[in-house]
């Protein structure tokens, strides 16, 4: 129990600390817009990307439609803040895109996740484009040429709370009865089942947590960067998640971070190289997996706990 | 029923066209597990070969199909042997991120060389439009159906005939034991890539024919199109990924013919996860079940 | 007198125009410990999919006798099979091998202990306590078999032996009424079988369950079990105490090659 409480706190000082460092950066003016816009996209990156790598690398379902359910939260802030344009009302869009992303993830994913691997990938992704091309046809999200001037109800406190806020409850959640549910449906899905467990059930927690996970992750992006078209939630969108689930190592959320920081301060270096930036970073992409396959830290997390029980028990 | 004629026959012509680049897509899943997702963009390179060959080599058409085959089918082995063999053994996302990152790297790389602006495609052969029934037919569309139909009947007996495609289809159902009766496995992936690219090149040259346009994004929807056509086919079975992109062309010019052209996309993506869920390995696949 | 626990009438399962197990009827008591044996190919671990509802049945019926009443089985999913307390191992060992020996255990137990969403990713008081129970009831299991000092391994690095203790014990966290050990001997030496032949008579009486065990060696089983039943070729051949079995005639021309 005390080792408990020291980890907790030490996790909780960590994220003081992230904090007060990026705001004395910002209060020294050492931040401009360009480098809070990376920041807030890194979050914003993480949120969407811990989510998946909790479907992906603990319950072991291959989705490949995080866009679509991100597109969801983005057009649920982007459409209710234009009349309640107060920091209530954005917080009450963001609860209804993560409820809509819900429903649509239980439809989505009852029939589908009886389905394995690829197959299930190739579904997904042609859901979340189905939710993409009825978003485009509708009037109410304005068509294909999407919301301009969403009220800006998110700065980068928001985004980092609610990132802390995600990783803190998806964290738990995978260290809990459910998540180990979720890891043996991953491990073995028919000793899973001999051994009790409600498999389609557990995916489907796991798939439906990710996609409200996803909701909020657009939400704060609509309401962060204030403009949004159907067209930045494609397949393409769904991919850069899964890279830098990926990049950092399926089934390990520490590497979700690592890989998310990585990738934005690559994307944000690049940015005055123009043309050749995407050549450079596809070929980063295939390097990187070459040389290191499993992904930057494979499945290793970092654990406050292990860190001090470690004089305690020793293992040779 | 002359409209119904009509949307078959530009059904089939697109469809023939998904067909040819599901087919790289459901040999080289079948043989390594992998989706190629750089496939679309050696489709695009074989456009691109095509355009060049027609105005700065002033090939005929026949030689143009022809040369962009060899040449895309070159491509996708070095593409094979630089990206994806290091990863043979390891987790198949990894290759699969590889592969996104390949596709990546041929979509930049060609706007930054040729310049990402859409270009028009030679006439290479003069249009000629025939009226048959009341329904129009031209001889592009007649050439990319008859060349397609001839390209999948000569993949079909290179696959069931030849000691390679016996290697393939042995490679195919167990790599190990392919190896342990003497089946070179590298020869015979990087043949199955070779024949997979030369395919996508063919379809890249009849496609510009067929709509005058190229750009170096024109692989991307077609690739996943032409992938789920595969995936609809049952991936892994030559035969299915044919089927899959006849049916992909004929629901998309069908939708469209009613009137539903924005929904086109949606409706193929509706139907493949019907069929998915009707039949979980696709309509020619098999459906393994795990032994206890 | 015995209480009946399952009866299984008339079962017939065939894969297209194979028929795997024709026409076979057993049932199980309480408390009893019984041995299935047979050939290779014989229909052993078929039978036991289809009472563990892991293979749909052609045909047949399963009927379970429980504290609440009769329930049957028939068409019910693996997961229903095992809250209603029928637990197995696999004869190939299926551990959920990335995760921890005591995760394994802890995940055969999620059905008896409640933790609700909340208050597992909120970490309120009642997940720290459903969680040390949990722990405590694992490990109280684990020093039975003699796992406490492999709790935190990945299962993946046990020795094939403990690994198959470890099914066991995995089996038992689901609190089965009945448990089905699918050749837990297999690939061990003579000394390891009898070991576990041994454990496996003590986890029956003290955990007060009916097991029943597969295996296609004679000897191993005969002096452990209370009744058998023989299979050969998808069907029962005989049934009885260990004593009948091995005067039974038709037992010994299967077992003998009509010697």
């Amino acid at each position: 129990m005390k080792v408990t409480l020291k980890s907790n706190l030490a996790w909780v000082g960590v994220m003081l600390f992230g904090f007060i460092i990026i705001d004395a950066l910002e209060f020294a003016g050492l931040i401009n817009t360009f480098i809070e816009n990376m920041l807030v996209t890194i979050g914003i990156n993480v949120i969407l990307a811990v989510g998946l790598n909790l479907i992906i690398g603990f319950a072991g379902q291959f989705s490949l439609g995080h866009a679509g359910f991100m597109a969801i939260g983005a057009y649920a802030t982007g459409i209710m803040t234009q009349t309640m344009s107060t920091p209530l009302g954005f917080y009450i869009s963001m609860v209804v895109g993560m409820v809509i992303a819900v429903i649509a993830a239980v439809i989505v994913g009852v029939p589908t996740l009886r389905l394995r691997g690829d197959y299930l990938a190739i579904a997904t992704m042609g859901a979340a484009e189905i939710i993409r091309i009825v978003i485009n046809n509708l009037k109410i999200t304005n068509g294909a040429a999407g919301l301009f001037n969403i009220p800006a109800l998110a700065s980068w406190v928001t985004v980092y709370v609610l990132m802390c806020l995600t990783t803190i409850v998806t964290v738990n959640f995978i260290h809990s009865r459910g998540g180990r549910a979720v890891m043996a449906v991953r491990e073995d899905e028919l000793a899973a089942g001999a051994m009790g467990i409600n498999t389609t059930r557990w995916k489907l927690a796991a798939f439906v947590f990710g996609a409200a996970t996803a909701a909020i992750g657009g939400s704060l992006h609509a309401a962060y960067i204030q403009t949004i078209a159907p067209g930045d939630f494609n397949i393409m969108a769904s991919i850069a998640i899964l890279i830098i689930v990926v990049l950092g190592g399926v089934g390990s959320i520490t590497g979700t971070f690592v890989a998310a920081v990585v990738l934005g301060a690559l994307d944000t270096i690049l940015q005055n190289f123009g043309t050749v930036r995407m050549i450079i970073y596809s070929l980063a992409l295939i390097l990187i997996m070459i040389f290191k396959p499993a992904g930057l830290l494979g499945t290793w997390e970092f654990s406050f706990r292990r860190w001090l029980t470690k004089g305690a028990v020793t293992h040779d | 029923m002359q409209t119904f004629g009509q949307q078959l026959v530009n059904g089939l012509s697109l469809g023939s066209i998904y067909a040819l680049l599901a087919l790289g897509y459901t040999m080289v899943y079948g043989i390594i597990k992998l989706i190629n997702f750089a496939h679309g963009d050696i489709y695009m390179l074989g456009a691109f070969w095509g355009y060049y060959s027609l105005r700065a080599f002033h090939f005929n058409f026949l030689m143009a199909l022809c040369s962009a085959m060899v040449v895309c089918a070159v491509l996708g082995v070095v593409i094979e042997y630089f990206a994806y063999r290091p990863l043979r053994h390891s987790p198949r996302i990894t290759a699969l991120i590889t592969a996104i990152g390949v596709s990546f790297l041929l979509e930049n790389g060609m706007s930054a060389l040729v310049g990402a602006n859409a270009r028009s495609f030679p006439q290479a052969l003069p249009v000629v439009t025939y009226h048959w029934l009341g329904i129009r037919v031209s001889n592009i569309q007649l050439l990319i159906l008859i060349t397609a139909c001839l390209l999948m009947a000569l993949l079909e007996l290179i696959i069931k005939r030849t000691k390679m495609g016996k290697a393939m289809r042995a490679v195919s159902v167990d790599p190990e034991a392919a190896q342990l009766v003497g089946i070179n496995l590298n020869h015979t992936i990087s043949f199955t890539f070779a024949l997979g690219s030369a395919m996508a090149g063919a379809a890249g040259v009849l496609i510009g024919l067929y709509y005058n346009s190229i750009d170096p994004l024109m692989g991307m929807t077609p690739g996943i199109k032409a992938f789920v056509a595969a995936v609809i086919g049952g991936i892994g079975s030559v035969p299915g990924a044919s089927l899959g992109g006849f049916i992909i062309g004929i629901l998309e010019t069908g939708v469209q013919a009613v009137g539903l052209s924005a929904y086109k996309d949606a409706v193929v993506y509706f139907v493949l996860i019907v069929i998915l869920l009707v039949m979980p390995a696709g309509i020619f696949g098999h459906n393994r079940r795990e032994k206890v | 007198m015995t209480s009946r626990l399952l009866d299984a009438q008339e079962l017939v399962k065939s894969f297209g125009g194979l028929t795997a197990v024709a026409n076979v009827s057993v049932h199980f008591d309480r408390n009893e410990l019984v041995g299935l044996i047979g050939p290779n190919g014989a229909g052993k671990t078929t039978l036991f999919n289809l009472l563990t509802g892991e293979t749909p049945l052609t045909s047949g019926s399963i009927s379970l006798y429980t504290d609440q009443g009769v329930q049957t089985l028939n068409g019910k999913k693996p997961a229903q099979i095992a809250q209603a307390g029928i637990s197995r191992t696999f004869q190939n060992i299926r551990l959920f091998k990335d995760l921890s020996v005591l995760d394994n255990v802890k995940i055969a137990m999620t059905n008896h202990y409640q933790e609700g969403f909340l208050t597992s990713v909120f970490r309120l008081p009642k997940f720290y306590q459903t969680e040390a129970a949990m722990a405590q009831a694992a490990h109280e299991l684990l020093k039975i078999f003699d796992l406490t000092a492999v709790a935190d391994q990945p299962a993946r690095n046990l020795p094939y032996g403990t690994q198959r203790r470890l099914e066991i014990v995995r089996a038992l966290a689901t609190k089965p009424s009945l448990l089905f050990l699918d050749e837990p001997a297999a690939g061990m030496n003579p000394e390891e079988t009898a070991d576990l032949t041994q454990l496996i008579r003590q986890i029956q009486r003290d955990f007060h369950i009916t097991v029943v065990l597969i295996e296609h060696d004679m000897s191993l089983v005969m002096n452990v079990v209370e009744r058998l039943y023989v299979l050969e070729h998808g069907g029962l051949l005989a049934s009885g105490t260990p004593d009948e079995i091995q005067r039974d005639p038709a037992v010994i021309k299967a077992y003998l090659g009509g010697a």
